[in-house]
């Protein structure tokens, strides 16, 4: 931990790829924003803010497919990679980057569009 | 020209087919009289085993229906059979005494089952292979459950012993053979078939001489020679068919084997023909259906006077119509001292092939497994052509010819010759099929088959037929995707059927086993996938969670600020100043926004977070109050007016039938979202006749209307009937919901779904045949131990605790020493 927060201060130990179901999300508060953490059917992860591009919704809660999530308030799909929009639908999400160390999830709590990506 | 009078005796597939093709030439030349010994219009015999299996319905495989006969002005006399024909007088008499006089006379009488005659053969319980009764009888077995015995490891045995298992009961199959389908297939295909029965749950017996049946009354088990006893509750005898020749007999016609005809198929008497299972034409007779179909257009032919026609023998393939097994054989594959085999196998696909040639030609021909180049054998064998020149590459088929061809079933197809047949059933050639649809502009599957009749019967050549309309059409024809999602180009109906026919129990299982295009589904498939299998296999499909819309999942409905709602369950729309107290209670501690009283008699509590559900829950919960399932493709909610308990004009206790049918149906997931109301008297305070199930109390009992939506499509209901008990009603919507659940497709409203499979079928299954509905109303019951658990005192002790709580919280300044990390739970 002491290594890692020495490298940037916005890597944070989030929790175990256990605690997230497999195809499901859970969330991680970090002041007023709400970041979802995505778990693929394959054990990968992905962060974004839980906010649906089109109507806010939250991504969080939508079902997790490949890797998509479906908005639950009207079926936007969303890429878990990018957090762009997919289909004939447009706009972005901030995505926010994770990496697993063994099955402990880290997360960086500073978003990629933050980051100029 | 005045008409002449055809008289037909039978009204199977060959006299129907016959009539086709006499239309089509001579309209005008006959007043045609039908006698049907069965009860019912002309449907497709051959589909039967679908029907049993539950792929198809009785309405689909009708091949002409009333209307038919009327447009054509046939007289059709069903269930009428005949019992003798006067050739001096030219007049067949009927059973109950109608006569018909002819100038032609048909005769089409089948063939009947052989019984064979062990003690007991007389039993109830114990059945034939045959008709429309069979099946009935056959399903009705299945719905008491227990062990069918199935006599007879041939074609038609298999297929009633696949589609016993599918209907859900434990299968025995007995062959006297040493191996399955003795005629068809060789010991090795014969054996690999046996496997693959075994892997599906059905025991299967070879070398097994059945001694007797047992029981008193009823079937209750069959002896073998051998000593061994198997308990039994349906004995199904599928050994073989007689032709039915006992009136051409009686009436002096030649008779050997079937009744004797020459290649017009015209029997001894010049004025009577004869076709079908119960003709002899050539010394041989047939049960397979592209021969009779080819008696059928050689008769017509004569009797139009248009062809002189005659009647050809040719080599049959055969097909088991088995969902997930392929099998093909045609020709004669006996061995012999000048014979040569060519055999391939791979016994990890378990795949068999096998090329009988005889003096370098092609005489029969065995696959199993990957059955797509079966066609091309038998256009080899049909062609007699010297087969030296590819005989090394030979077996590995047709795509492996000609070197640079890829194994493309396109390019395969457009290989073929014109005279190859695409459809066997109907003995349809490509050349045909191309014809037709460059000269009537056909441009759809239903178009082909019409016209045409390829792939009109038992439709396994139905992907054959699209690449041969993809090759003449080009871009023009894309062949209609009308798949559940983008992950299948199977249909819901599709779906639904095979995970019952092959069992599928997972949805990894449907994914992989019905060939998804995408590794995990998408969000329009998982949800469907999720409630076919919690459907279909109570208690033993674990329902996925995350294959469900969030409202499912979490117990409350999402409103767009992510916030939910909260709708606790007041059954049949009572509630009391302890609950109302409770739930004013809820709203303050939980600073809840909104309260509304909703359109179906509840109470909705309207922006709580969601982290504060389980408490709210545990709240309501300890009044009394469990969850309304307002978010649920399940019951919602029984409507109901104050009936006789208070009102001047109410006829019966509406409220408490009300509070009865919610306590009895809640809990069970259904396709779409479920309301009922009853309502006291006619004047309809509660509605029910825009309800998916309504009940109307009347003086003399309770009339029962479905199928009424006011959403998006506002329709009334449809009347299903009257019954005289709260019990009554009560089975009646129990077995409906389940006769829907079983049915439905995911998201179709109980009004879409009657539309679809007729509010006719509806009626008989529900409300005509007792049996029927006590079946379904069983089936309820048992699903129901499942499903009848609060939800929400379920998430109030603790399960799907993860989705109520942050998995981190962090403060405002990112400082690793103010994070509050929550390690797992």
């Amino acid at each position: 931990m002491n290594a890692l927060t020495r490298d940037t201060n916005a890597w944070r130990l989030i929790g175990s790829i256990d605690d997230i179901p497999s195809q499901g999300a859970r969330c991680v508060e970090n002041g007023e924003t709400k970041i979802a953490v995505f778990r693929t059917a394959d054990d990968r992860i992905f962060a974004l803010e839980d906010k649906c591009p089109h109507k806010n919704g939250p991504l969080s809660q939508g079902i997790v497919h490949g890797g998509c999530v479906t908005c639950p308030l009207h079926n936007w799909v969303i890429s878990l990679e990018t957090g762009a929009a997919t289909g004939a639908d447009d706009g972005r999400t901030a995505s926010f980057p994770v990496r697993l160390d063994g099955r402990d999830i880290y997360l960086n709590l500073e978003s990629n569009l933050q980051q100029g990506a | 020209m005045s008409k002449q009078r055809l008289v037909i005796i039978g009204n199977g597939m060959a006299p129907g087919r016959l009539l086709e093709h006499l239309f089509e030439a001579a309209p005008d030349a006959y007043d045609v009289t039908i006698f049907n010994a069965e009860p019912r219009v002309n449907y497709d015999r051959i589909m039967l085993s679908p029907v049993l299996s539950g792929e198809k319905t009785f309405e689909d495989i009708i091949i002409h229906g009333d209307d038919w006969y009327a447009e054509r002005g046939i007289t059709l006399h069903r269930g009428e059979k005949v019992t003798g024909i006067d050739r001096a007088a030219r007049v067949v008499t009927g059973a109950s005494g109608i006569t018909a006089a002819y100038d032609k006379l048909v005769i089409a009488t089948g063939s009947s089952p052989f019984i064979i005659p062990v003690p007991g053969h007389k039993l109830p319980g114990v059945l034939a292979y045959r008709d429309l009764d069979d099946v009935d009888g056959m399903l009705r077995a299945a719905n008491r459950g227990g062990r069918a015995v199935v006599i007879g490891g041939g074609l038609l045995g298999l297929e009633a012993a696949a589609g016993l298992k599918s209907r859900g009961m434990e299968v025995t199959v007995l062959h006297l053979m040493p191996t399955l389908m003795e005629r068809q297939l060789d010991p090795a295909a014969g054996y690999l078939l046996q496997k693959e029965l075994e892997s599906r749950g059905i025991e299967v017996r070879c070398g097994a001489n059945t001694k007797m049946i047992l029981g008193d009354s009823e079937v209750e088990g069959v002896e073998l020679e051998d000593g061994t006893v198997i308990d039994a509750s349906l004995v199904v005898m599928a050994v073989g068919i007689r032709p039915s020749v006992d009136l051409a007999r009686d009436a002096g016609l030649d008779v050997g084997r079937g009744i004797q005809t020459d290649l017009a198929m015209c029997t001894s008497d010049p004025d009577i023909f004869s076709v079908g299972e119960c003709a002899e034409v050539d010394g041989r007779v047939y049960g397979l259906v592209a021969p009779l179909y080819q008696m059928a257009k050689v008769a017509a032919g004569h009797l139009a006077g248009v062809s002189e026609a005659a009647f050809a023998h040719a080599e049959t393939p055969t097909k088991l119509k088995v969902t997930g097994i392929n099998l093909y054989s045609v020709g004669d594959f006996g061995d012999g001292p000048d014979r040569e085999d060519v055999v391939l196998r791979d016994a990890a696909r378990g795949s068999y092939r096998r090329v009988i040639l005889q003096g370098n030609r092609v005489i029969g021909a065995v696959l199993y497994g990957d059955v797509a180049d079966g066609m091309w054998y038998n256009e080899l064998l049909k062609s007699g052509e010297d087969v030296s020149d590819i005989r090394d590459t030979l077996i590995f088929g047709q795509a492996h010819q000609g070197g640079g061809m890829a194994a493309d079933p396109l390019a395969a197809v457009a290989n073929l010759s014109d005279d190859a047949e695409i459809c066997g059933c109907n003995g349809i050639c490509k050349g045909k099929i191309v014809q037709a649809i460059n000269d009537k502009g056909l441009t759809s599957l239903a178009e082909v088959r019409a016209h045409t009749k390829a792939s009109a019967s038992c439709g396994t050549c139905t992907g054959l037929v699209e690449s041969v309309m993809a090759l003449t059409l080009g871009d023009t024809f894309s062949k209609k995707a009308e798949g559940m999602c983008g992950c299948t180009d199977l249909g819901h109906g599709e779906v639904r059927r095979l995970i019952k026919a092959q069992g599928l129990k997972s949805i990894p299982a449907v994914m992989q086993e019905l060939e998804w295009k995408s590794s995990h589904g998408c969000a329009k498939c998982r949800p469907a996938l999720n409630y076919y299998l919690l459907s279909d296999w109570p208690g033993e499909y674990k329902d996925d969670q995350q294959s469900r819309f969030i409202n499912e999942r979490v117990h409350a409905n999402i409103q767009k600020d992510g916030t939910y709602s909260v709708v606790p369950r007041m059954w049949g729309g009572m509630t009391s100043s302890d609950e109302l107290r409770a739930i004013a209670d809820v709203v303050d501690k939980f600073a809840i926004p909104d309260v509304k009283v909703t359109g179906g008699q509840r109470i909705d509590l309207l922006g709580v977070k969601k982290e504060d559900l389980p408490a709210v829950w545990a709240d309501l919960n300890a009044a009394g109050l469990v969850s309304g399932h307002a978010y649920a493709k399940g019951l919602r909610t029984v409507k109901t007016c104050v009936g006789s308990t208070w009102c001047r004009f109410g006829t019966q206790d509406s409220t408490g039938l009300g509070i009865k049918l919610e306590k009895f149906l809640w809990g069970s997931w259904t396709p779409a979202k479920v309301k009922l109301a009853v309502t006291g008297c006619p004047r309809n305070c509660a509605e029910a006749t825009c309800k998916d199930i309504g009940v109307i109390c009347v003086d003399s009992g309770y009339e029962i209307v479905y199928g009424g939506a006011a959403g998006l499509h506002i329709q009334g209901t449809t009347k299903l009937g009257t019954v005289k008990t709260e019990e009554e009603v009560i089975e009646v919507a129990a077995a409906m919901t389940q006769m829907y659940r079983e049915q439905g497709f995911y998201l179709e409203r109980i009004y879409k779904w009657a539309e679809r499979v007729g509010y006719d079928t509806v009626k008989a299954a529900i409300l005509d045949d007792t049996g029927s509905r006590r079946a379904y109303y069983e089936r309820f019951v048992f699903s129901q131990q499942f499903a009848q658990t609060d939800p929400w005192s379920e998430r109030v002790s603790g399960v799907d605790k993860h989705e109520f709580k942050p998995l981190a919280v962090f403060g405002e300044e990112a400082a690793p020493a103010t994070a509050k990390v929550e390690p797992a739970e």
